[in-house]
Order: structure tokens, then sequence, then C-alpha cells
């Protein structure tokens, strides 16, 4: 019998350890797993290495990873604070504290597609001419220059999902489903918290995202 | 004495130039204000890159979902027709070449079409790309919406950008607070060509405050803006 649903927090991060890649859905405030990254940020592990869109908000609203030095890198596509006056994570890049990788959004999607989906590079125009391709394999295709890149897999995705079942079968709201609906399937533990936790099986084809990615589920109301 | 346009009169300008039917992408700051001033018998569908295409209005009151937000982090509605979809999708529709026109914010364009809009050389602060340089390599058109001059009166319309790339060649046209210009990669380099120059402000001005060959177009004409109430 298959049982993903978890009873609480713990459960649900348990054998996360120190040095684990982690993907983070999220964008804006939707898609956020508010109740997975604070419960994380209690476990005081260092060396990890966040993969996600934006580090600023995670330094706003779990501070405690930063103030203890929990990461050691982190792979994104804004790696900027607001105002003028570095932040955290800005400060500890300066000290040689923390490193990051920074990637076009739409690479960074397609990065965690393919890992997912067992292509281990791709080529994009995205990036080509610019700064960021220096260094890098490129090749013409159709007169067009092209960048190639590998794809990101990881250890564990924290996603937040409106509904599941226990199949962890889930439903996105609005546009909660962002970069999650890839990180599910790119990392070896995926782990979703949602809304509700529906007693009956989702009909078919309102599964956004089979249950095949997803290994825990907590139900969880939304925390910022 | 030439008065420069607003901020929200320069998004209405890049707004008149979005036709009908067309599917748009606006980044944030100046262009996202374009959204205001389209002419209101156009269909336009809005794509915001974290998984929508129909963008509708912002949300008010009951309409609010903390789940539903643009790529400006805005609660929005959706409009008649709107689909939502993941991050991966969203930029295989930008990618796959299937926007018909992005309208984004710069640093500097110049005069071959190269665009910088991502990287100001800030100190002590990180790098941000977001999405900018996916659509800049990806839209069918790429309008760029910026300040004629810097603060301290430097060109931002420029032979070569002295700032980091986004993507190279791709500014079909540059809406700023003096004139529209074309970018012309037909002659040597690359020049802009002025379409339409504000009121009061002379060629010979235009061309002192444009650090690229300028030219200006046979039926170049006058850009005159309404006055409009400055959005947020």
């Amino acid at each position: 019998m298959i049982d993903k649903r978890v009873d609480d927090l713990q459960a649900a991060l348990a054998g996360i350890g120190p040095g684990a890649s982690i993907m983070i859905s999220g964008f804006g405030n939707a898609g956020i797993p508010g109740n997975l990254l604070h419960g994380l940020s209690g476990m005081g592990l260092s060396g990890l290495t966040m993969i996600l869109n934006a580090i600023r908000r995670l330094e706003e609203s779990n501070p405690v990873f930063f103030a203890e030095g929990q990461i050691a890198h982190v792979i994104t596509t804004a790696f900027r604070g607001p105002g003028q006056a570095p932040a955290a994570f800005e400060r500890q890049w300066q000290d040689g504290k923390l490193t990051f990788e920074i990637v076009p959004q739409g690479t960074f999607a397609e990065r965690i597609r393919a890992g997912g989906a067992g292509v281990p590079a791709f080529y994009t125009p995205t990036a080509a001419g610019t700064p960021l391709a220096e260094g890098r394999e490129q090749r013409d295709f159709n007169d067009q220059t092209c960048v190639l890149e590998t794809a990101l897999t990881a250890d564990v995705a924290l996603l937040r999902a409106e509904k599941a079942d226990r199949y962890g079968n889930l439903f996105f709201r609005g546009t909660q489903s962002n970069f999650g609906a890839a990180m599910a399937t790119a990392a070896r533990l995926t782990i979703v918290e949602v809304e509700e936790i529906s007693d009956q099986t989702l009909p078919p084809a309102q599964v956004h995202l089979p249950g095949i990615y997803v290994q825990r589920v907590l139900q969880a109301a939304r925390k910022d | 004495m030439a008065t420069p346009l607003t901020r929200d009169q320069m998004a209405w300008r890049a707004a008149q130039d979005l036709p009908d039917g067309a599917y748009v992408n606006l980044g944030l700051g100046m262009p996202v204000l374009a959204a205001n001033y389209a002419p209101g018998d156009r269909e336009i569908f809005y794509h915001s890159e974290n998984g929508i295409l129909g963008v509708g209005p912002v949300a008010q009151g009951a309409e609010i979902d903390p789940e539903l937000v643009d790529a400006g982090s805005q609660r929005v509605t959706l409009r008649d027709g709107a689909s939502v979809f993941d991050s991966a999708a969203s930029f295989a529709m930008i990618r796959g070449g299937h926007i018909d026109i992005t309208i984004l914010g710069g640093f500097q364009v110049a005069g071959n079409g190269d665009l910088a809009n991502w990287d100001a050389k800030v100190p002590n602060k990180g790098p941000l790309i977001g999405g900018a340089m996916d659509l800049a390599a990806g839209a069918k058109a790429v309008h760029v919406i910026m300040r004629h001059s810097t603060r301290d009166g430097g060109a931002r319309l420029v032979t070569t950008c002295s700032y980091p790339l986004t993507a190279p060649a791709c500014v079909k046209r540059v809406y700023t607070d003096l004139a529209v210009l074309d970018v012309d990669v037909g002659l040597a380099g690359g020049s802009f060509v002025a379409r339409e120059i504000i009121p009061g402000l002379s060629r010979e001005e235009l061309t002192a405050a444009t650090g690229a060959p300028l030219i200006f177009a046979p039926d170049c004409r006058e850009l005159v803006a309404p006055e409009l109430a400055e959005g947020t």
C-alpha cells in the first residue's frame, strides 16, 4: 500500500543532513513551502546548497539560515538584496563564506527540468554573447550562437501545493507550481506541504504533478 | 523649452505600439505600466514569466489570492481566456519564440541593438538576472523603455555598451523621455533612427544627447503624449 502522508514537520524533514543540496519552490509569495523552510532552518544544519529563484526572500522569511551560516552555496537567478546596503548573504559572499552561481531564470528552470527528464545537457541561445557565456562551450545552430548548459539535480526538493492525495498526486492553485513542478522531478527526495490532503484521490485530469515524483506530503496551513 | 515625458507618458507611448491579438511580456518598472495604457479596443494577452498567459488587473478585496501573483509579486487577477503553467513551460514559451513583444527596462542600448539591463556594477551588491536574458534572446521583438540620459547627463544610447550585456543585437525600438527611436543595423556599426521627437527639442539637441550615430526618419514627427496622472 502506498501512503505518502506524514504526520508532522519532523517526519517530513527526517533524514536531511549537513551538506545537502536543496531545491526550494516559490516565486513572489506563491508556492513557497513556508512551513518546511521554517522547520529546516531550525535543524541547525551546515554546508547547505540552496537552489531557488531568488535568495532575498529566504533571508527575509528565515534569517536564521544566514545568522547561523548554514548555507555554503546558492544557485539562483537573483543574488541581490533590497536597497543599497549589502544584505547578510551579500556580506557573507564578500567575506568568502558563501559562494553562488547566477543563472538566467529560463535556463534555471530548464536545467532543473532536464535534470528530472534524464537530459544531461542542452544548448540554449540565452546568455550567448554575454559575460555569462565566457569560457563556456558554445556552438552555432541555425546561425544562432548557443551555450551548453548542464542539468541540475538535488538531494531534496521542498514545494507547496494546494491539494494532495495519499499517492502524492498534486494539484496547484494560481501560480503555485512555478519552479516546484520541475524541482519535484529533479530531486531524490521531494517533500510537499499542502493546504489540504484529500481523502478521495484526485481526479486524474486534475493531477498537475503525478505522485511518482513525490515522496512525502504534509498538511499545513500557508505560512509566509 | 522642451518637457521630457514622464514615466507614465513613456509607458503610454510604448503601449500604443502593441497590436490587437499580441502576446506581450512586460518587464518590471516602467514597462509594466504600459498595461494601463494600451488602447481598450485591442485584445492583448500579457504573459508573466512565473506562469501566466493572460494577466488581468491587480486584485482588489475578495479577489486577492496570495497564491496568484505576477512576476513583480503583485497579487493579480486573470483575464478571460487566461491559463497558468509552471516556470519551465513559461520559459519554453519565451525561448521558443512564441512571445510577440517584450518591453524591457534598460541601462544602455547600443546602435547595433545590444542591450544592457541587468548589472549596473553597484558596489557591494550581487547580480540579478531574473528572466531578462531569456526574454531578450527569445521574444520576437524587444522594445526598451528608458530615460534618454543618465542622472549625470551621460548617454544611454551608445555605440558600445559599457555595462555587461543582457543579449546582443536584440533591441528593435527604444522609447525614451525625448524620442522614439528604431535600431538600424543596416548602417555600419549600427545607428538609431529617430521616428518621433518631443515638441520643443531640436534635432541638434537630440543628437547631442545620443551617444551613437543618429539619423532622422524622413517622416519623423512630434511625440505628443496626453497628460497622465503618475502611476505607481
